[in-house]
Formats: structure tokens, C-alpha cells, sequence
């Protein structure tokens, strides 16, 4: 009982322990909906039967708008390409742009977040009017001014990645910024931060030391949301035209862009998977973050009835130490 | 005034289970529990926190959470309320048992005036008109003492002081005439000289119309003070019930017998400072005064007026006052918290007036602070250890907690914390020993200076007895000086050289303990010291005619 064991203390595996019914449920699906994506996002190369700029095999043309076939399970793009190939090929596409843009803002946001926070003042005023007038802009236009400024509009791989986690990271900075700043006002009036003052501590030591580590309690939640936001910003970014190149990378939004007249003729097979995925991917990583939200709030928590039968309070006292100790103390 | 088809037990509790469900499995909060409310009477229910008190009480109304299972029969009245539907227990709340809470100000809605909150329950349960529903608010609300009722029934809660709120909420559980009235700790939010008159009502009250009170509290005085019955719970079973004098008198189960030992008593003696320290004092105070700046439009507020007093080495100064009298803005200022706007405060031969925090810094190694609640003085995110070793790491005594080791067991074992606590967690330990932890923390720089503000307040009586007493003994053994800051006479009386008691910003008296406690010069003082209530019920009785005579 000394130490709580790892296994109660690792993010998502404490939730699922903690969850019942339901709220499991909605965990499991998401746990696996998204871990789906993540299998094949890493393994791409190997799963997918081409690679997503393919367009011939041993010199022979797939050929354009080809219906599902056994050479092609998904059939073929307007461009030639092999349209399951490129769905699981875009997968990476967004796990690398999820990654960049939640990178870029998270260390940003949280260091201004701690910064404001903590000092208040004028800076923190005026970081916060700055915070609320990104989230008055509309996303979509940041987005497209920032892709247009990094890389002219259309790019490479990288430079296309780049953009769009760029683009989002201007949006998603506020975020983590207004919930590290909210979160460290609210810890730094606590009295273990005025005993760290107390003591002489540093004020760098009582921000990293004592309110850091305490002010992130949130961010996994918000972290899940920003993701699925960052993979829709990504669709729109290439649906748009300001994504990435069929030729330096597979992009779901770009393929959707390009399937718009199939629709019309009957060719189905070219927008419902890159649409599936990127309706599964976000349904799923929001799956988690709603369950994290439920399950990290006590009063939102489902827990089961408790039994008919008394069991013996060891139980109880195996879990708090202190119920059991006589008159609360122990010799 | 008996309305009642008067039941003589309007409550009968028999074989009450309540077992919660929570993330560590099922709790049994409380197990075979028999009790009956006679009419008229009050019954206390005494208990430490987690003993199941309030449980119990609160399952008479059906105001448990979801999470709570219950088993056995609770009749209210004559009507079983275990399993009831939720309409039937609304009829029952009110014109049966009403509710009075802890805190005054959280249970009053901040948007509606009080004669609102009153008319509502009236309307709830009766068909009246507008007009008699507003006579009704306003003869309820002169039974319960408010001045000027008919004015004031208008006026929103904020403009009520804390005493007066209580009197409103108890205004609204009479208004039904419910046969029985459960008081859930209703005083403890409140001042001493508040609690007195606010226990003198509910005496009143209770005789006048014959409703019966449970009293749930842990203060043993209230006990002694209001009680007719007492019920005794311990780990959510009840181990003794008897009338107070016969419990006060001749305990019999152990439990009760280390409770009533464990309440801390007046009993005035004058502990001379056997030796005084020499030269210069640790704290020394002319003409303080603390301010905090209003808000816009708005005059500062004076929470310090022209204080002085000092601290000789070596000596416990207890701080005494009521909650806005600044004694807690004085700790503060002493250990730098909150800054000096006039006069003089010489802190460890540093100024504090317009100190910067780069010059005191290296001060801070010589003074310790130990926090009211000590649930939230602790990072949650470091073990004990840790949070034990990081003075000596801030000052540079050890390189890292790893490195503190051993001097930090070496604190615990001061502080009676076996080693291998150093390894858990604050939420780990109990109440008491995360408070003597936090003794260990604060004097891990051998400080010559200690600041305590409200140490044990937050801690059950059997526990805070204990962490005074190793206190003391600390004290004895290093001699630091302290500032003992406490709103608690008998708390004072057990460990201070010397008090000074602060009403409204202003020193209202200052003294050696015995002389203080023992023959108050001060208006105030003699107030202070006649509130207080004694767990002796006969003593009691004796100071309540006297109290009432003042």
C-alpha cells in the first residue's frame, strides 16, 4: 500500500478499470477504434497492397475509376491510384500531422499558460485578449492563410505536414494556454504552494515542482479533442486544395476533393473510404476523450450498486489506510 | 404549539445499514444502527469524521447520495422512509423533519431574498395566499431574533451576518413545525460568541414548541451545552447511548472514555517562561497595520489597525480571535505572504516593511510554517519525503530528497511517523498524520521562529489532543519561538506563554495565558471566555445562567 501500483496510475489503463456499463463501452470502442488507426498508420508500408503514388504495377496502368476488383479491393482513383491503398496510406499522413501540431502547441500553450498564470499582470491580461481574439477568428481561414504563407498552397510531404500542423497549432495554442492558465490560478492560491514560498523555494522551482505537474490533470482530455479537430482541419485543409500533393502523400481530404464528380456518376468507391476513415478515426479518438472527461469527474462517474451482502471491511481498509486506524492514528 | 398528532418517538431507527459503492470497492458507512428521537428531546449523535454521524441523520430525510444502499427501517413519524418514492419523501420534508447545515451561507440561495426562501417551503406544503405567506416569513423570522423582521425579510442573504444567516435557516426548517429538526453540526462554521447564541435559540425554540433536534456535532461543549441524550458512533456503529449527565459522568464503552479524555479543557495555568530568551526579540510588532486594497470605487480594508506586540525567543505567543479579527493576516505577514502598509514589523532582526523577497529569502531557512488544512498543504504529486526534504534541497542542505534521506526519517521519528511513511503519498495518511508530517516539514531547518496557524482545527478532537501534545514536547525540546494562531481558548490554554487576543483589527487584550483566560480585564475578553462551552454538563449549565445574565 505504500506506493500506488503502476498499473493504477498509467493514464487510459486507470480509467478502464474505474469504468462500468456504459461508460466502458463508449472507452472500448474509442480504445479501439483509434488503435486501429494507430496499426495502421505505423504499418502502412506493409499493410497497405501499393504504395499511395502507385500508379502501374510491372508497367501495366492500374487504369483510371476502375471498380473493386481482386487487384484492387476499393477500385481506383479518377488519378490511377489504388484507392485502399491510399486510405491506409493517409492514415499516416494525419498520426504524423496529429503528432506535429499537438507538439507544437502543447509546449507553447502550457509555458505561456504557467507563465500567465502564475505572474498575472499585465501579461497575462494581454495574453489573454490575444488567446480570445484567435478564438474569434474562424479556424478554417488561420488554417489556409498559414498554409498559403509556409508553403505557397500546394507542397511536398513535409512542407504540406508542416503547414497544416502549423495552421493548427496557431488555433489549438489558446486552448492549452487558457486551460494550464485557469488551472495554475487556481493551484498556485493552494496552501502547498505558500508553504513552498514559505520554505524559500525559487519561484521557477514552485511553478516546475509544485504547479506544473499539477495543472496538467486536463490535458489528455483536451489533447483527444484537439487530435480529432486536428485530423477534420487537415480533410478541410486538402478538401480546399491547400493540402498535400497525391505524390509526396496519401491525404484523405485531397482524395475527397478529387471524387467530387465520381459521386455524380455512380462511382462510390473513391469518397466513402478516405470519408469512413476520417469519420471513424475522429469518432473514435473523441470516443476516449468524452470517456476520460466522464470518468476523471466523480459526480459523472457510473460506479456499480453496491452489493446486498456487507463484505468485510479489511475491503475497505485495504483501501484507505485510514478508515481502519484507531481513532485515525496509527502508533 | 404541539400541531403534532404527537407520536412520542417521532423518529425510530432500527437496524440501519448504509453501504456506499465507491471506487475501492463497497464501503459499509454504517451497520446496525438502533435509535430513537423522543419528542422534545435533543439527542446528539458524537463522532469523529467518518464515523458515520451524518449518514445516519441525513438517511431520516432520504438525503443520501445515488451511491448509497440502505437497509433496515428509518420510521419518520410513524412511516417508513427506507425505499420510499420520491414524491411521498418530499411531503415528508418539511412538515415532518427539516434540515438546519453547517454552513449558513452556502445553504441560502444568494439571488432571492430571505422571505422568498421562506414563502417557498410554506407554499411547497400549504395553499396560503401571498399576503399570509408573508406575515407567516416575517413572525418567523422575529421568533428567531432577527431585528426589524418586517424590514428585513426583504433583504437578500449577503446582508445577514454569518449568526444571523444560521438564525434564518433554522427560521426556515420551523416553519412547517416539523416534529423532529436535524441539526448538522450547526455552529461549527460560526464564531464562539456566535455559537452561544445561536445554541440559546435552539434551546428556546425546542421548548417552546416541543420539536425534537438531533444535534449532529463533534465539539463535546456543544454537547454538554444542548444535549439531553447523547449517542455515541465510532466506525459507524453506535457504542453507547445515555443521558449527558450519566455520560459526561461515568463513560462506558472505551471509546467514549479517550473521547471525553481527549477534549481539550480550560484549566488556566499560568506556564511561566522558565527562562527567557536573551537579546533581541524573534518577532517584534509597533503600530502594524495590514491592509488589502478594495476594489474599484472602494476604500481599502484595515484588516490589521495599529498592532503591537513581540515574541521573545523561545516563547509561544497564542494569537486568539474570532474569524475577521486579522489574527491569521498577522501569521501571514510575519512570514511574508502579505505586505506591511504601516508602522513596523521586525521579523528575525529583518524589516518586513517593504522587504523584498530576494533579502528575506535567505531568512526563510530560519522560520517554519505549519498550514490549517493539511489535506491541501502538501503537493498531492510528491511523496511525504519529498515534501518533507524540500526545505533542506531549497536551501541547499541536500542535493536532492534522495540525498535528505536521512535526516528527514530522522524528522519523522521526531514527529512519531514511522520511516517507511516517508514513502507514501499525502492523500495516504490521516488528517492527524499528514498535520504532523507537516510539524516534521516545518521544522526541518531547526527554525528559531514557528508560525502554526489553526493547526488543528481541522483535525477530530482525539487527534488534535495528540498532535498538541507532541507539539509541546517539541517545543520543549527545541525551543523555537511561536506564534500559535487559534480562534480555540482551550487550545491556547494548553500551550502558550503568553496571549494576545485581537477583536476587529484591534489587541483587545494581552497577557500571560493564566491571567488572560483566568481574570479577563477586556470587555471583549470576558465575552470570549463566558461563550465558550464547557463538556461538563452541570459546569455548563451554571455558565449558561451566567452567559445569559452578561
Amino acid at each position: 500500500m505504500a506506493r500506488i501500483r503502476l498499473v493504477d496510475r498509467l493514464p487510459v489503463l486507470h480509467q478502464f478499470r474505474q469504468s462500468v456499463g456504459l461508460q466502458r463501452g463508449m472507452l472500448v470502442a474509442g480504445l479501439v477504434l483509434t488503435g486501429f488507426f494507430l496499426i495502421m498508420a505505423i504499418f502502412a508500408p506493409w499493410i497497405a497492397p501499393y504504395r499511395y503514388n502507385q500508379l502501374a504495377v510491372d508497367g501495366q496502368n492500374f487504369g483510371s475509376q476502375q471498380p473493386p476488383s481482386a487487384e484492387h479491393w476499393l477500385g481506383t482513383t479518377v488519378g490511377g491510384y489504388d484507392v485502399l491503398s491510399r486510405t491506409i496510406w493517409g492514415a499516416q499522413t494525419a498520426l504524423m500531422v496529429i503528432i506535429v501540431a499537438v507538439v507544437l502547441s502543447i509546449f507553447v500553450g502550457i509555458l505561456l499558460g504557467l507563465v500567465s498564470g502564475y505572474f498575472g499582470g499585465w501579461a497575462d491580461r494581454t495574453l489573454v485578449v490575444v488567446a480570445d481574439a484567435i478564438y474569434a477568428f474562424p479556424t478554417l481561414l488561420l488554417a489556409i492563410v498559414a498554409s498559403i504563407a509556409i508553403s505557397g498552397g500546394q507542397s511536398g510531404l513535409w512542407a504540406g505536414v508542416l503547414s497544416a500542423a502549423v495552421s493548427i497549432t496557431v488555433v489549438f495554442i489558446p486552448q492549452y494556454f487558457r486551460v494550464v492558465r485557469a488551472e495554475t490560478v487556481r493551484v498556485k492560491s493552494e496552501a502547498f504552494v505558500e508553504s513552498a514560498k514559505v520554505t524559500g523555494a525559487s519561484t521557477w522551482r514552485i511553478m516546475f515542482r509544485h504547479v506544473l505537474r499539477n495543472a496538467t490533470r486536463t490535458l489528455p482530455l483536451i489533447f483527444t479533442l484537439n487530435a480529432s479537430e486536428a485530423i477534420l482541419t487537415l480533410a478541410a485543409l486538402g478538401f480546399l486544395g491547400f493540402g498535400i500533393e497525391p505524390t509526396s502523400a496519401a491525404e484523405w481530404g485531397f482524395d475527397l476533393n478529387k471524387s467530387i464528380s465520381d459521386v455524380t456518376s455512380g462511382i462510390w468507391w473513391t469518397s466513402v473510404p478516405p470519408g469512413t476513415a476520417i469519420v471513424l478515426v475522429v469518432l473514435g479518438i473523441t470516443l476516449i476523450g468524452e470517456s476520460l472527461n466522464d470518468l476523471a469527474d466523480p459526480r459523472l462517474r457510473a460506479r456499480r450498486r453496491a452489493g446486498k451482502t456487507a463484505i468485510p471491511a479489511d475491503v475497505v481498509a485495504a483501501q484507505q489506510p485510514a478508515s481502519r486506524e484507531f481513532m485515525g492514528e496509527v502508533e | 404549539m404541539t400541531a403534532h398528532p404527537a407520536t412520542e418517538t417521532p423518529v425510530s431507527i432500527r437496524d440501519l445499514g448504509i453501504t456506499f459503492s465507491t471506487d475501492g470497492g463497497d464501503v459499509d458507512a454504517v451497520r446496525g444502527v438502533d435509535l430513537d428521537v423522543r419528542r422534545g428531546e435533543v439527542l446528539a449523535i458524537v463522532g469523529e469524521s467518518g464515523s458515520g454521524k451524518t449518514v445516519t441523520a441525513r438517511s431520516i430525510l432520504g438525503l443520501l447520495p445515488e451511491t448509497a444502499t440502505l437497509r433496515g427501517t428509518v420510521l419518520l413519524d410513524g412511516e417508513n422512509v427506507v425505499g420510499i418514492r420520491p414524491d411521498e419523501l418530499r411531503d415528508l420534508r418539511g412538515p415532518k423533519a427539516a434540515m438546519i447545515f453547517q454552513e449558513p451561507s452556502s445553504a441560502l440561495n444568494p439571488v432571492f431574498t430571505v422571505g422568498w426562501q421562506l414563502i417557498e417551503g410554506l407554499r411547497a406544503h400549504e395553499r396560503i395566499g401571498k399576503k399570509e405567506a408573508q406575515a407567516r416569513a416575517v413572525e418567523m423570522l422575529r421568533r428567531v431574533g432577527i431585528p426589524d423582521p418586517a424590514k428585513r425579510v426583504n433583504d437578500y442573504p449577503h446582508q445577514f451576518s454569518g449568526g444571523q444567516k444560521q438564525r434564518i435557516v433554522i427560521a426556515m426548517a420551523l416553519a412547517l413545525k416539523p416534529a423532529v429538526i436535524l441539526a448538522d453540526e450547526p455552529t461549527t462554521a460560526l464564531d464562539v460568541t456566535v455559537q452561544a447564541e445561536i445554541l440559546d435559540l435552539l434551546r428556546t425554540l425546542r421548548d417552546e414548541t416541543g420539536t425534537a433536534i438531533v444535534l449532529i456535532t463533534h465539539n463535546m461543549g456543544v454537547v454538554a451545552d444542548l444535549a439531553d441524550r447523547v449517542a455515541v458512533m465510532y466506525n459507524g456503529e453506535i457504542v453507547e447511548t445515555a443521558p449527558v449527565q450519566e455520560l459526561f459522568a461515568a463513560p462506558q464503552h472505551d471509546y467514549t472514555k479517550r473521547l471525553l479524555a481527549a477534549v481539550p479543557r480550560v484549566e488556566i495555568v499560568d506556564r511561566g517562561l522558565k527562562a527567557v530568551g536573551e537579546g533581541e526579540p524573534t518577532v517584534a510588532a509597533s503600530d502594524l497595520v495590514i491592509e488589502y486594497p478594495g476594489r474599484l470605487g472602494r476604500p481599502t480594508f484595515r484588516a490589521v489597525d495599529r498592532v503591537s506586540f513581540s515574541i521573545a525567543p523561545g516563547e509561544v505567543l497564542g494569537l486568539v480571535g474570532e474569524s475577521g479579527s486579522g489574527k491569521t493576516t498577522i501569521g501571514r505577514a510575519i512570514a511574508g505572504l502579505t505586505p506591511v502598509a504601516d508602522g513596523s514589523l521586525r521579523v528575525l532582526g529583518t524589516e518586513m516593511r517593504g522587504v523584498r523577497e530576494r533579502e528575506f529569502r535567505k531568512r526563510r531557512s530560519e522560520m517554519g510554517f505549519v498550514f490549517q488544512d493539511p489535506a491541501t498543504s502538501f503537493n498531492p504529486l510528491l511523496t511525504i519525503a519529498d515534501c518533507v526534504a524540500e526545505p533542506l534541497v531549497v536551501h541547499g542542505r541536500a542535493s536532492s530528497p534522495a540525498d535528505a534521506r536521512d535526516r528527514v526519517d530522522e524528522l519523522l521519528a521526531a514527529v512519531q511517523l514511522p520511516g517507511d511513511y516517508g514513502d507514501r503519498f499525502p492523500h495516504e495518511l490521516s488528517g492527524g498524520q499528514r498535520q504532523r508530517a507537516s510539524l516534521a516539514r516545518a521544522l526541518a531547518l531547526d527554525p528559531k521562529l514557528l508560525i502554526a496557524d489553526e493547526p488543528t482545527s481541522a483535525l477530530d478532537v482525539s487527534v488534535q489532543a495528540r498532535v498538541l501534545e507532541l507539539f509541546r514536547e517539541l517545543q520543549e525540546r527545541f525551543g523555537f519561538a511561536t506564534l500559535f494562531i487559534t480562534h480555540d481558548l482551550a487550545v491556547v490554554d494548553m500551550l502558550a506563554h503568553r496571549v494576545v487576543v485581537l477583536h476587529k483589527g484591534v489587541i483587545a487584550e494581552e497577557g500571560p495565558t493564566g491571567q488572560v483566560l483566568g481574570d479577563p480585564q477586556d470587555d471583549y475578553t470576558k465575552r470570549l471566555i463566558a461563550s465558550l462551552p464547557v463538556p461538563d454538563p452541570s459546569e455548563q449549565a451554571v455558565r449558561r445562567e451566567a452567559w445569559r445574565a452578561s
